[in-house]
């Protein structure tokens, strides 16, 4: 479902992505980990069409269109998702006025009909109590005075929500206490669907104990160094990653 | 003195034919109006409340003083809420009573107008008229004292509520252009009163005149009084307005400023909360396009202690608008224990356009809490990449930004068709606006 090869990204004139390639097949989910610095978030962000981050080189497929082609809102609406590693505070926009927006956008996409306001909090309502979204979540402002946990789980709630073809996974998991953690690893295990693909970034192997994935790879310096099974995460845990980037 | 009189000539000479007549105490006011704005002259930009809004052009235009007209009914449907159980219409500064109608106000609540009740009131005129609006250093308000004719007037006697809210209406130039006109509103809610009451200027699209209007309100003891004031002039006129409350003790009172129009707009707004335990809350929106200007300066006068003052701004600029905002917080040495809150916000659709911005505290009592905020900019693109990113278009990210950011300020109207008339014809206007911006 989606094909990198030989991605380069600029950020700011730097060069972060120095040639990156990765095969995600439906179904399948990959953790891309990393130290501070390797370009793993500018992987999430460039895939999800930040306009800061320059491609300068290389091609993506995703389900055999060229990717780096569409606008942002148009890989929203063809089914890729990235869940941010720091969700924006948005003033005055309300929660669920966004979430319905956003849905019907899809749906208008899809050709389906969109939901009305009745039909919109049916679907919310089944899908908050998977991550334990409370009411005055939907009613405050987009982000806004939500603590750190709550921001990440509004996040997986709108993956939820939207249900993408191939979710990214922007350090989910950072700043999150262990329920928080788990709450979202839930969310996101019940998300797992044969048709549906997942990237993982994360810095801590921690995720990956809740979250499985079937691949392991390690971005370092711009590159994937290293790919392997899912216990590849754990001899990271066990001695940093050192050993990959001297190889 | 060649120099002062070039800048004033045309309303030198306007002024040779003020209004005559009425009693004594209004002609003598009337002369010291024009004595006065004969000495101040048109303001320029040297004066510190003038700095950033050149009123020379205003100078230059020869307007003469309007005339009664009629066929102002057929456009009064395109404004906001019109259509008002009880108006009261003022038909180029004078008060028309054929287009009113003040059916179901309460008895003893008088609603009329201002002419008339300088004769059938003249003990309440006389009391409050013109106590408010000091002209010493105010050109404009001494030009309209100057012009003191007519308008409108309400008096609301002590611990009356009326529900339903008073619309009242200023249509200018309804019939020819060029023409100026100097309404005036004097409005008394007596203690523990309450009402609602919406100022209009509204005016003929594409004509270029000027309204000078001045209005007072007293808010007696324990009284609350909402005011909103919704400026919608033609584009190509002049709107220069002067809005002076005074509350007494445990009063409340809330200004809502809506400016939508005008080629040239300033709008004054003060506010002193002049007995212990006052409320007061001045919140205005403002929109402007092409090489429109509007300059909103407030003060907030913290007179005795145990006030509350709440104040938020904001305005949404594109083309090669400019936008002047000053707001002033004053807290008196007898002020303590104020809290007075003042936010002040701007968003900028284009390069071209500007905001000059400053906010102004002169705090004289020592056990006092007084913020103050602004920020001035463009949409945030983060936020704009985070709506994208959920599949909603550019156009839709940034629209669903800039309602949100005029909701904070339309949510707060209490009366709920004016908020919808006025959501309607903002929306309109701002798509109108961001059309031009799209290059559409």
């Amino acid at each position: 479902m989606l094909d990198i090869k030989n991605l380069q990204v600029k950020v700011e004139g730097n060069e972060i992505l120095k040639g990156i390639d990765l095969h995600v097949n439906a179904g399948e989910v990959h953790a891309i980990m990393g130290p501070n610095g390797s370009g793993k978030s500018t992987l999430a962000r460039a895939l999800a069409g930040h306009p800061a981050y320059q491609v300068t080189d290389g091609q993506v497929l995703y389900e055999g269109k060229d990717l780096l082609a569409m606008d942002p809102d148009e890989r929203a609406r063809e089914g890729l998702f990235m869940a941010f590693q720091y969700p924006v505070e948005i003033a005055g926009v309300n929660n669920a006025y966004f979430l319905k927006a956003a849905v019907n956008a899809k749906r208008k996409h899809q050709g389906l009909p969109e939901l009305d306001a009745m039909e919109f909090m049916t679907l919310v309502q089944e899908r908050a109590k998977l991550l334990d979204i409370d009411k005055s979540m939907l009613n405050r402002a987009v982000n806004e005075g939500f603590s750190g946990g709550e921001k990440k789980r509004n996040e997986i709630f709108q993956m939820a929500l939207l249900e993408p073809k191939l979710a990214i996974l922007d350090e989910t998991d950072s700043g999150l206490d262990i329920d928080a953690l788990k709450l979202v690893a839930n969310g996101v295990n019940a998300m797992r669907a044969p048709e549906r693909g997942f990237i993982v970034v994360t810095h801590y192997q921690r995720l990956l104990n809740y979250i499985v994935p079937d691949y392991v790879h390690v971005l370092s310096g711009g590159r994937i160094l290293k790919s392997g099974g899912k216990e590849l995460a754990l001899e990271l845990e066990a001695r940093g990653y050192g050993w990959i980037e001297a190889a | 003195m060649t120099q002062v009189a070039e800048k004033t000539t045309p309303f030198v000479t306007a002024l040779e034919r003020r209004p005559q007549g009425g009693p004594r105490w209004l002609e003598d006011l009337r002369a010291r109006g024009a004595a006065r704005f004969t000495a101040l002259g048109i303001p320029t930009v040297r004066e510190e409340e003038w700095r950033f809004t050149n009123a020379a052009p205003l100078g230059a235009l020869d307007f003469t003083l309007a005339e009664p007209v009629s066929g102002a009914a057929e456009h009064l449907t395109e404004f906001p809420y019109t259509d008002a159980e009880v108006r009261l219409v003022v038909v180029n500064g004078r008060f028309d009573s054929t287009l009113s109608r003040t059916k179901g106000l309460p008895a003893r609540v008088q609603a009329g107008s201002l002419a008339t009740a300088m004769s059938e009131h003249a003990d309440v005129v006389q009391r409050y008229f013109g106590q408010l609006a000091d002209f010493t250093n105010r050109p404009f308000a001494a030009l309209n004292t100057a012009f003191v004719q007519d308008g409108a007037f309400l008096s609301v006697p002590d611990g009356v509520v009326v529900d339903t809210p008073i619309h009242i209406i200023f249509v200018s130039g309804a019939d020819a252009a060029r023409v100026m006109a100097h309404p005036r509103t004097l409005i008394v809610a007596g203690s523990g009163s309450q009402l609602r009451v919406i100022e209009s200027y509204v005016g003929v699209q594409g004509l270029t005149y000027f309204t000078n209007a001045v209005s007072e309100v007293f808010v007696g003891e324990n009284a609350v009084v909402d005011h909103y004031k919704v400026q919608q002039e033609s584009i190509d006129a002049f709107h220069v307005a002067s809005l002076h409350a005074h509350t007494a003790r445990s009063s409340t009172f809330s200004s809502h400023s809506f400016s939508l129009g005008g080629k040239f707009v300033r709008n004054d707004a003060f506010a002193i909360l002049d007995g212990e335990g006052g409320d007061c809350t001045m919140n205005g929106l403002y929109l402007a396009d092409r090489a429109r200007l509007i300059d909103n300066h407030t003060t907030i006068d913290h007179a005795k202690a145990h006030c509350g003052s709440h104040e938020v701004y904001k305005g949404i600029l594109g083309g090669t608008a400019r936008a002047v905002f000053n707001g002033k917080i004053i807290v008196r040495q007898d002020a303590q224990k104020t809290d007075a809150k003042q936010t002040n916000r701007a968003l900028l659709l284009t390069d071209g356009a500007t905001i000059n911005t400053k906010p102004q505290l002169e705090i004289f009592a020592d056990d006092v809490k007084c913020t103050h905020g602004a920020a001035i900019g463009q949409l945030d693109e983060d936020a704009i990449f985070y709506l994208r990113a959920r599949g909603l278009t550019y156009a839709e990210a940034r629209d669903m930004m800039i309602h949100a950011f005029a909701g904070e300020i339309l949510e707060r109207v209490q009366i709920e068709p004016l908020r919808q008339a006025l959501e309607v014809e903002l929306y309109e206007q701002l798509a109108r606006d961001l059309a031009e911006v799209d290059g559409v």
